[in-house]
């Protein structure tokens, strides 16, 4: 099972703080995990999660490329961060 | 730690990070950055502040990644302490509901001397706002909005690389 978290402006635009959902050899990747919650909602999560600047971190560390996702795994995504 | 550049080596550094609701107490802080070694000769500190900005800014709301925000930060702390000969470093930041001239953000470092202090101070906060996963949301009159990623936030902190701010 993947443990997927949304935060700030991209939870409030989903409306939805967390997921789980059942892993499997497909989802073996950050960008297929994206692609795979880009599909969901009839494709309403599309625009929100395709952002460029969207920032994507597995089990609680920020990844850049295309990280590998294994099952039991915390992935998250957000946007820039405005603390400070 | 040990430090290469000398005088920390036999002194153990200290360092906490807090993220949470609660206000601080800038003087107990600043206290517990002496370790009672009597090795610190400097102590830097930053204090932030929540803005009043020109839309008639009621209040903001800070949003965390619980586990990761703090870790992160403690990630930051680590790197200055490889840079800098700290003896003690303490980070507190405020989530929840936060109104004008409360504090928000505080950040502290102890070292035998000023130039390490100051400058790790100013890393650590430059790498905080770059890299935390914190996020504001301005709450005023007409509603409210997520504060927009500003460039000079992370070009500060990318000034840091290749450069040993010494």
């Amino acid at each position: 099972m993947l443990r997927i978290v949304f935060f700030a402006r991209v939870k409030e635009q989903l409306g939805c703080s967390q997921l789980e959902l059942e892993w499997d050899a497909s989802l073996a990747t950050i960008d297929a995990v994206q692609e795979h919650l880009c599909g969901m909602e009839n494709g309403q999560w599309r625009e929100v999660l395709s952002e460029a600047n969207i920032i994507r971190a597995v089990n609680q560390t920020v990844v850049t490329g295309d990280a590998a996702v294994c099952d039991n795994d915390e992935v998250a995504f957000f946007p820039p961060v405005t603390g400070g | 730690m040990v430090d290469a550049k000398g005088n920390a080596a036999d002194t153990p550094l200290r360092t906490l990070v807090t993220v949470a609701e609660a206000d601080f107490d800038i003087g107990e802080l600043q206290v517990w950055l002496l370790t009672g070694s009597g090795k610190e000769g400097a102590v830097a500190t930053f204090t932030g502040y929540v803005r009043v900005d020109g839309d008639g800014m009621q209040c903001m709301e800070l949003e965390h990644y619980p586990g990761m925000t703090q870790s992160a930060i403690e990630a930051i702390v680590a790197q200055a302490a490889q840079r800098w000969p700290l003896l003690a470093a303490r980070v507190v930041h405020r989530v929840g509901r936060l109104h004008p001239g409360e504090q928000i953000v505080w950040v502290g470092v102890s070292s035998a001397h000023r130039a390490a202090a100051f400058s790790a101070c100013e890393f650590i906060m430059d790498y905080l706002k770059a890299e935390a996963p914190l996020w504001k949301k301005e709450i005023n009159d007409a509603g409210e909005h997520w504060v927009e990623a500003k460039d000079t936030d992370s070009e500060r902190a990318r000034r840091w690389r290749g450069n040993d701010g010494e």
